[in-house]
C-alpha cells in the first residue's frame, strides 16, 4: 500500500504546470474562442506537449512514446483542466490512445499503428465519440485528425476510425467553443472497421471506464483553477469596508467547495491505478471517480459564480472560460447521477 | 514536508499486512460478542460491559495495536492499524468505550509527554484500567474554546495546582476514571497563552460529575464541577502555559487521522445497500427513490476511504496533517449523517420504531451522526479554518 504519485510523476507535472501557465493563459483561451487553428494539432501548444514527451505518454514504446498508464497521465490532464486547454489532450492521450492500443483492436489502413505513432509525434489529435449517445455531436471532432466512431452493427457495437482529413464534419456550436463540436458524415465500411461484436463491446467498455477517469482528471483541474480564482477576487474585492472573502457567508461557501475537491482528487487518483492495473471493481471506481469530480466541478463552478457575483456573469471576467467547459464536462461520459446509478447497480450485482 | 519516494502507487495491502489481518479476524471471529448484545456504553452497566471487552482485547494485544510494545501495543504502523480497524468492523465488535484515551489523548502524550508520564498512564489506557473523558468545553467556551474560564492555581504549599471552575460535555464524563482537561493558569496572559493542559484524576476530593441525559435518554456526557481539587505537577502535560498548543495536536487527531476510521463509514455503507436491496424487493418504487441518495452515501463513505490512504502514505513519507484535519471532520461528519439520514428514508414508516428486534440501529446511528457537526470543533468552524488555512482567506 503506497497511495502517492512517485517523485518522477510529480516532477513530469510540475514541469507541465509551468508550460501551461506561460502558453495557455487565459488570454490564449480567449485567443482560441475567436481564432481556433485549423486543427489543435497545428496548435504551438500542442508542438511544446509534443517536445515534453506530453501527446505521446501512454503510446507504446515501438511507436515512438512512453508506454506509460493513467496513473502518469492524470496529474497532467489535472493541470490542463487547470487551464482550461483548449487542445483534447484528455481525449486524444487518455481515451483515444489506450482504444487504438487495445489488443483486441484490429483492422485495415489507416493502421492504429501508424496512428499512434503520429499522436506521439504530436502530428495528430483525435476526437471519441461516447457510443451511448450516438447521435450526439462528438466533441472535439471539429478540426480532430482521427475520429473514433461507433455504431450498432448485426454483432452488437461496431468501433471505426475516421481519417479527419477525409471526413465531413458539420460543426455543432457548443457554449465553450473550444470544445469543438461536430457531426461526421459517416458510413461504416470494413475499411473503416477497427472492432466488432465481442472485441468492441469489451474495448468500448473499458474506453468508457478511462473516459471517465480523465475527464475527472480535468475536472479536478478546473474545479482547483475555479476555487483559487474565486479565493483570489474574495481577498481583493471589498465591501462594507472589509474584503469580501472575510464574511463567514462567504468563507463557507468556498470552504466546502475546497472540501469536496480535497474528497474528489484521491477518488480519481484511485481510479486511474484501479484502470492500470485491472483490479475486478475497476469500473465501479471509475463511475465514483466521475460523479465526484463532475459534483466537485460543479460545485465550484456554482460557489465561484455567486462569490464573484455580477462581474462573474460578465464575458470580461475570465470565470467563465472555467464555468463553461466545467458545465460541459460535468455532463460527458456520463454524468454525476448516471454514475452514481451505475455505480449502485455494480453494488447490487456484487452482493 | 513530505518526501515524494521512487515507489509507484499501489492500493493493495502487502502480503504481510493481508497476514495481519488473517490474523486479527480470526481472534475477532473467536473473541468479540455477537452485534449488538453489550448494553449501551452509555449506561452504568454497558460503560462496564466494554471496559470488560477492552480488557479482553487488551490481554491479546488488541486494543492499541499501533502502539510500541512496552505499552500494550504491537508497534505496527498506521495502515496495519487501518486493516485492524476494517476487521474490527466487519465483526461488528463494540463501540470502543476507551476512544478519548486511546485515539485522542494517547497520539498527544506520545507526543508531549514525559517518560514518566507514558510509563504510569499508557498501559492502563491500553487496558481500560482507566478510561479518560475530556474536560474542555464550558459552558460559555462552547466553538470558542479559548474563552476558557476554569481556574489553575500554583499552591507550593501543597505541591501543586489547585483547580476550580465548571467543565461540560465530557463525553463519557459520567463514568470515566481520569479527564484531560484544559483550565486557565495565567489569567493576565493573551487568551491562547494563559492555558494549560492537565491529566485529573476524577476521584480527586472536590471533583463533582453531574451526569447529562442525552437525546437518547441516556447519560452520554457530562457536567464537572471542580472545587479546589488538588492536582499534582507531573500530571500537567507539556509546558505550564502551553495547553492551546497541546489542546490543538489533540484536536488534530480529533478531526483527522485517528478518532474515526474510514472503516466505521465503509461498513455502515454496506450496510446501507444490504438495507436498499432489501427495501428494493417489497417496494421497489420507494426503493428507488432513494437510489441516487444510497450510492452518494456510498461514495462518500469510499472517498473517506481512499482520503484517508492518501493522507496515510503522506503522514508515512514524513508528511504531517493540517488544516487538512478540519476538512476530513467536516467530511466523515456529513457522509455519517447522508448514510444514516437515507436509511431512515428507506425505512420509511418503520423508522421512528425503537424496541427489540426493529431496525432501531439505524435511528440510533441517526441520532449519534447528527451529534458529528458538532463536536470536535462545529462544522462552522472547521469551515472557517478550511477558508483561512487553506485558502488564505482573511480573518473576520
Amino acid at each position: 500500500m503506497h497511495f502517492a504519485f512517485t517523485a518522477q510523476q510529480l516532477e513530469f507535472r510540475d514541469a507541465v504546470r509551468q508550460v501551461l501557465a506561460k502558453e495557455c493563459t487565459t488570454a490564449d483561451v480567449r485567443r482560441a474562442y475567436d481564432t481556433a487553428p485549423d486543427r489543435p494539432a497545428d496548435s504551438p501548444r500542442w508542438a511544446t506537449l509534443a517536445e515534453l514527451g506530453v501527446t505521446g505518454l501512454t503510446v507504446p514504446e515501438p511507436q515512438g512514446g512512453l508506454g506509460l498508464g493513467l496513473v502518469d497521465l492524470v496529474g497532467l490532464v489535472e493541470e490542463a483542466g487547470r487551464v482550461a486547454l483548449p487542445e483534447p489532450l484528455g481525449t486524444t492521450t487518455g481515451i483515444a490512445v489506450p482504444l487504438l492500443a487495445d489488443p483486441s483492436v484490429g483492422g485495415t489502413p489507416p493502421t492504429p499503428t501508424a496512428l499512434l505513432g503520429d499522436i506521439a509525434a504530436g502530428a495528430r489529435t483525435a476526437a471519441v465519440a461516447d457510443p451511448r449517445w450516438p447521435d450526439a455531436p462528438v466533441p472535439g471532432a471539429d478540426g480532430a485528425d482521427i475520429l473514433l466512431v461507433t455504431c450498432v452493427g448485426a454483432d452488437g457495437p461496431e468501433l471505426h476510425v475516421l481519417d479527419g482529413a477525409q471526413t465531413a464534419v458539420t460543426p455543432v456550436a457548443s457554449l465553450d467553443p473550444t470544445r469543438r463540436l461536430g457531426l461526421p458524415v459517416w458510413e461504416p465500411s470494413a475499411a473503416t472497421a477497427l472492432a466488432t461484436g465481442d472485441a468492441a463491446r469489451t474495448a468500448l467498455a473499458t474506453s468508457a471506464d478511462r473516459a471517465a477517469v480523465v475527464s475527472g482528471a480535468e475536472l479536478l483541474g478546473l474545479a482547483d483553477a475555479m476555487i483559487e480564482l474565486t479565493a483570489a477576487y474574495a481577498k481583493d474585492r471589498h465591501q462594507f469596508g472589509r474584503p469580501i472573502g472575510s464574511f463567514q457567508a462567504v468563507k463557507h461557501l468556498l470552504a466546502d467547495a475546497r472540501v469536496l475537491l480535497e474528497f474528489a482528487r484521491p477518488v480519481v487518483y484511485g481510479a486511474a491505478w484501479a484502470l492500470d492495473v485491472g483490479v475486478p471493481d475497476a469500473s465501479r471506481s471509475a463511475s465514483a471517480a466521475k460523479a465526484y469530480a463532475s459534483d466537485a466541478a460543479t460545485e465550484a463552478a456554482r460557489v465561484s459564480l455567486q462569490v464573484h457575483g455580477a462581474i462573474g456573469y460578465t464575458w470580461e471576467s475570465d470565470l467563465h472560460l472555467f464555468l463553461k467547459r466545467a458545465w460541459a464536462l460535468g455532463e460527458a461520459w456520463g454524468s454525476a447521477a448516471d454514475h452514481r446509478a451505475r455505480l449502485l447497480q455494480s453494488l447490487l450485482d456484487g452482493r | 514536508m513530505d518526501q515524494p519516494t521512487d515507489q509507484p502507487m499501489d492500493l493493495h495491502y502487502t502480503d504481510a499486512q493481508e497476514a495481519f489481518r488473517a490474523e486479527a479476524r480470526a481472534w475477532l471471529d473467536g473473541h468479540a460478542p455477537p452485534p449488538g448484545t453489550l448494553p449501551s456504553l452509555d449506561t452504568a452497566e454497558g460503560f462496564e460491559a466494554h471496559r470488560a471487552w477492552e480488557a479482553e482485547l487488551a490481554a491479546d494485544r488488541w486494543s492499541v495495536v499501533s502502539w510500541p510494545e512496552e505499552f500494550g501495543g504491537r508497534g505496527v504502523g498506521i495502515l496495519e492499524w487501518l486493516v485492524f480497524e476494517e476487521e474490527y468492523w466487519r465483526a461488528q465488535a463494540p463501540l470502543r468505550v476507551s476512544q478519548n484515551g486511546i485515539f485522542l489523548l494517547a497520539p498527544t502524550m506520545f507526543e508531549f509527554g514525559s517518560d514518566g508520564q507514558k510509563a504510569r498512564f499508557l498501559p492502563p489506557m491500553a487496558s481500560a484500567a482507566e478510561i479518560w473523558c475530556q474536560g474542555w468545553s464550558e459552558p460559555d467556551a462552547g466553538s470558542d474554546l479559548a474563552g476558557i474560564r476554569s481556574r489553575a492555581r500554583r499552591s507550593d504549599a501543597e505541591g501543586g495546582w489547585v483547580l476550580s471552575g465548571q467543565k461540560t460535555w465530557a463525553s463519557r464524563g459520567a463514568f470515566a476514571d481520569w479527564c484531560f482537561g484544559l483550565f486557565r493558569t495565567d489569567p493576565d496572559a493573551e487568551r491562547h497563552r494563559g492555558l494549560t493542559y492537565f491529566l485529573i484524576d476524577m476521584a480527586t476530593p472536590g471533583v463533582t460529575v453531574r451526569p447529562i441525559p442525552q437525546i437518547d435518554g441516556e447519560t452520554g456526557f457530562a457536567e464537572l464541577f471542580f472545587e479546589d481539587v488538588l492536582v499534582p505537577d507531573d500530571r500537567v502535560l507539556g509546558d505550564v502555559g502551553r495547553g492551546w498548543n497541546v489542546a490543538m495536536a489533540t484536536a488534530g487527531s480529533e478531526r483527522g487521522l485517528s478518532l474515526r476510521s474510514p472503516a466505521r463509514y465503509s461498513r455502515a455503507a454496506e450496510r446501507l445497500v444490504d438495507l436498499y436491496a432489501a427495501v428494493l424487493e417489497r417496494d421497489p418504487d420507494r426503493a428507488r427513490r432513494s437510489a441516487d441518495a444510497v450510492a452518494r452515501a456510498w461514495t462518500d463513505a469510499e472517498a473517506y476511504r481512499l482520503n484517508t490512504l492518501w493522507t496515510a502514505t503522506r503522514v508515512l513519507d514524513g508528511g504531517s496533517v493540517g488544516p487538512e484535519a478540519s476538512a476530513n471532520k467536516i467530511h466523515w461528519s456529513q457522509t455519517d449523517l447522508a448514510i444514516h439520514r437515507t436509511a431512515l428514508d428507506l425505512l420509511g414508516p418503520t423508522a421512528e420504531l425503537h424496541g427489540d428486534g426493529t431496525d432501531a440501529p439505524w435511528l440510533d446511528g441517526y441520532l449519534f451522526a447528527l451529534a458529528g457537526p458538532i463536536y470536535a470543533g462545529t462544522n462552522e468552524i472547521q469551515r472557517n479554518v478550511v477558508a483561512e488555512r487553506m485558502l488564505g482567506l482573511p480573518r473576520g
